[in-house]
């Protein structure tokens, strides 16, 4: 699980540092495999790279950009690409792909192995041809340290918020225990919010591997790691389900890298090796055979796997609802505000209004809701909740207020004049005369962006509210398909929106026939 | 005098539209205002109407007056509003308001009338115009002879001393011109002046009780006043 925020390119290319195993600390039955290999191309002529999919937003140990040729990778994860590549007697080509995406683009064949902290699950040994665990992390409680006697089980977190990142098994295990505990998961799509919002009070506690945890605990600080493992979980490589073979193939070579003592060199220079670690390869090399797949019943699975997430897609859309609807209702009061100033106010007033619409317009929803969420937290606090409906409905409120200003301009200003003489003030005039008319005009662009910001809604999971899109996402992270979760969330955003667009019709033919 | 205008200029950037206008119509008198297309005759109605300002002179209209200077703002108009009506050349009817809603549109919202008073007047109104048929449709439904008498209607809400017409025979066949000068002459007998500018020599001739020529930013000498 690697997913941390940096602001880096995450485009890399040709990547792993492996030259710096000598050839000395190679098993035997290692050498020999790659000797066969590389005769092997050396006969058919010179074998293709090997293509390997991970995401250096990860951020070391797994995968980062190297700070000395950003054109590079470097991590554990890389240096273990590497030795399953070079013990394919292959080359290996890193591939930059988004961690929650590494399965779909797997399946599309963008590359052959990918690899990033991926976490073995029954889900994925199903769909892909799955290596044995290379490493075998926590899953650990962070709280802040005024907590830390407290909160020291999940069971003691019971009616908390509990960050995590999204689509993973730490995500799983909150979504579990919400019954039963009655928490509240609170996903992010970052590891690094979830403990700067942990340290800033936002949620009572993070769930996450101790990887994460430990290096988030050295760049920030402000909480502590409970000692006691929530649950125990593995990394993993994955090949697509016709690379068997290749598979078979890797687990040899990284069977024989755990006992020629390379796998724990690469995890001791990137300190994250401990006694855990030694226990499992001990228990791993005793069992030669790699675990067993999980049999399941194809389409049946399909099915149930619907079932279960419907009710969780439906909370979803309602949520996607209401935030659009309160951030709808913003945006309209809001903007017909701005659009009345740019109309009626005093010269710095409008220029002022003006300002506030550029700005809005000019810059990413996406760094408007960073800004209100992450920025402002210092300042004010606001749930997650409440800056979704402030960012979407301030972002709104400026194209609002321009439908707006254009359609009370496009009223004939004779009808104002005749309004004049007959002594209306000039707010009744607004009142009666060029807002109802202006509101006719407004009213198939107004619908247009409503249909909009209902889709527009799925970028505030960045801030941590589950809504449609994320919910669909995680939906189909864990089946592996975005088929049946896409078209799912599809035929929700449909309802939501095509009724919308109906009545907006409806109205327009009414008054269009006055 | 219901209506005295004195010394009226008007610069429109480098040019001087009006160069001192002096004009008065007495109550019961139709006025036609002539001259030539950009002689300055809807600045006159204009000005009158306090939907522009002016740069030198005086206008009075009963006891409201208006003097040179930037716009006093609407609040402190009442007076000249409810003396003054004014009929559009375009009728510029409210679109989204029915035929009867434009003319208790000021009775509701000025004078604060309840609605079945406001809605008995204005019928009256339209009644008196001919067009209480119609009095449901909306501006887009209605013919522009059916239009211009709810413009009409609308401008006699207030019941104003003096009524100004821009134009009002531009779009009008000659049957309807007559009907028009019928109109005109009823209003001007309840007692209003009436300042009317047209191009339509005929019709002046025909409804007016004197001509007013517009030449050079002026008005010919002794036409202004009866």
């Amino acid at each position: 699980m690697a997913c941390a925020l940096r602001f880096r390119s995450a485009q890399h290319s040709n990547a792993a540092r492996v030259t710096r195993f000598p050839a000395r600390f190679r098993a035997i039955a290692a050498t020999l495999l790659i000797a066969t290999a590389r005769h092997a191309s050396t006969a058919q002529g010179v074998r293709p790279p090997l293509r390997w999919g991970g995401d250096a937003e990860g951020g070391a140990p797994f995968v980062e950009a190297d700070p000395a040729d950003l054109s590079k990778v470097r991590g554990f994860d890389v240096e273990i690409a590497g030795m399953i590549a070079h013990g394919l007697g292959r080359e290996p080509r890193f591939v930059q792909v988004q961690w929650s995406s590494i399965e779909q683009s797997l399946e599309r064949g963008d590359f052959d192995l990918g690899m990033s902290g991926l976490e073995d699950r029954p889900q994925l040994r199903e769909r892909h041809s799955v290596t044995i665990p290379y490493y075998e992390f926590r899953e650990v409680l962070a709280v802040r340290p005024a907590d830390s006697a407290r909160y020291r089980r999940l069971s003691d977190l019971r009616g908390k918020r509990v960050a995590t990142l999204g689509a993973t098994t730490a995500y799983q295990i909150l979504t579990d225990a919400r019954d039963s505990l009655h928490l509240v998961p609170v996903s992010y799509d970052d590891d690094v919010h979830p403990y700067a919002d942990l340290v800033a009070g936002r949620v009572d506690a993070v769930l996450l591997d101790n990887i994460i945890a430990e290096r988030s605990l050295r760049r920030t600080g402000g909480f502590v790691i409970e000692p006691e493992p929530v649950a125990v979980g593995h990394y993993v490589a994955v090949f697509p389900k016709a690379m068997a073979a290749e598979r078979d193939s890797a687990n040899a070579i990284l069977r024989a890298r755990m006992k020629d003592g390379s796998l724990e060199r690469v995890f001791r220079q990137w300190n994250v090796w401990d006694s855990t670690q030694a226990r499992y390869f001990q228990r791993e090399l005793a069992t030669s055979a790699a675990p067993s797949a999980v049999q399941s019943g194809g389409s049946a699975t399909a099915i149930t796997s619907a079932s279960t997430y419907v009710p969780a897609l439906l909370r979803a859309a309602g949520i996607t609802l209401l935030l659009s609807c309160l951030a709808m209702a913003l945006a309209v009061a809001l903007g017909i505000c701005v659009a009345a100033g740019r109309v009626y106010a005093a010269a710095p007033v409008r220029a002022l209004l003006t300002v506030y619409v550029e700005v809005v317009r000019g810059t990413p929803v996406l760094l408007q809701l960073f800004v209100i969420y992450y920025g402002l937290s210092s300042v004010v606090r606001l749930p997650a909740f409440a800056a979704a409906v402030l960012g979407l409905g301030l972002n709104y409120a400026a194209y609002e207020s321009e439908i707006y200003r254009s359609a009370l301009e496009a009223i004939a200003r004779q009808q104002l004049e005749a309004a004049r003489t007959l002594g209306l003030t000039e707010f009744q005039i607004l009142r009666h005369v060029r807002a109802p008319q202006a509101l006719r005009l407004a009213l198939a662009p107004m619908t247009n962006d409503f249909v909009a910001l209902l889709k527009d809604s799925s970028l505030v999971s960045v801030i941590t509210v589950v809504e449609l899109t994320k919910q669909t996402a995680i939906y189909a992270t864990n089946v592996g398909s975005w088929v049946v979760p896409g078209a799912l969330c599809a035929i929700a955003y449909l309802v939501l929106s095509l009724p919308l667009s109906r009545a907006a019709r409806v109205l327009e033919r009414r008054w269009s026939a006055t | 005098m219901t209506l005295a205008v004195s010394g009226l200029r008007v610069r429109h950037g480098d040019r001087e539209v009006l160069r001192g206008v002096d004009l008065g119509v007495p109550r019961g008198e139709i006025c036609a205002l002539m001259g030539a297309s950009g002689a300055g005759k809807t600045t006159v109605l204009r000005s009158i109407a306090a939907l522009q300002s002016f740069d030198a002179g005086t206008i009075t209209v009963d006891d409201a007056v208006l003097r040179a200077g930037p716009l006093p703002p609407q609040s402190r108009l009442g007076a000249l509003r409810r003396h003054v009506g004014m009929v559009f050349q375009a009728h510029a009817l409210f679109e989204h308001l029915s035929a009867i809603d434009n003319v208790t549109l000021a009775l509701l919202h000025v004078l604060r009338w309840d609605r079945s008073r406001a809605n008995a007047r204005a019928r009256e109104l339209l009644d008196a115009l001919g067009v209480a048929a119609r009095a449901d449709a909306f501006p887009r439904q209605l013919s522009g002879g059916e239009a211009q008498r709810v413009a009409i209607a609308r401008a006699l809400a207030l019941d104003p001393t003096l009524l100004l017409m821009d134009e009002p025979t531009a779009a009008l066949d000659p049957a309807r011109r007559g009907a028009l000068g019928e109109i005109l002459r009823g209003l001007a007998q309840q007692g209003r002046a009436l300042l009317v500018s047209t191009h339509d020599m005929e019709f002046a001739r025909s409804v007016a009780d004197r001509v007013i020529t517009l030449a050079d930013g002026k008005v010919l000498t002794g036409h202004g006043y009866p």
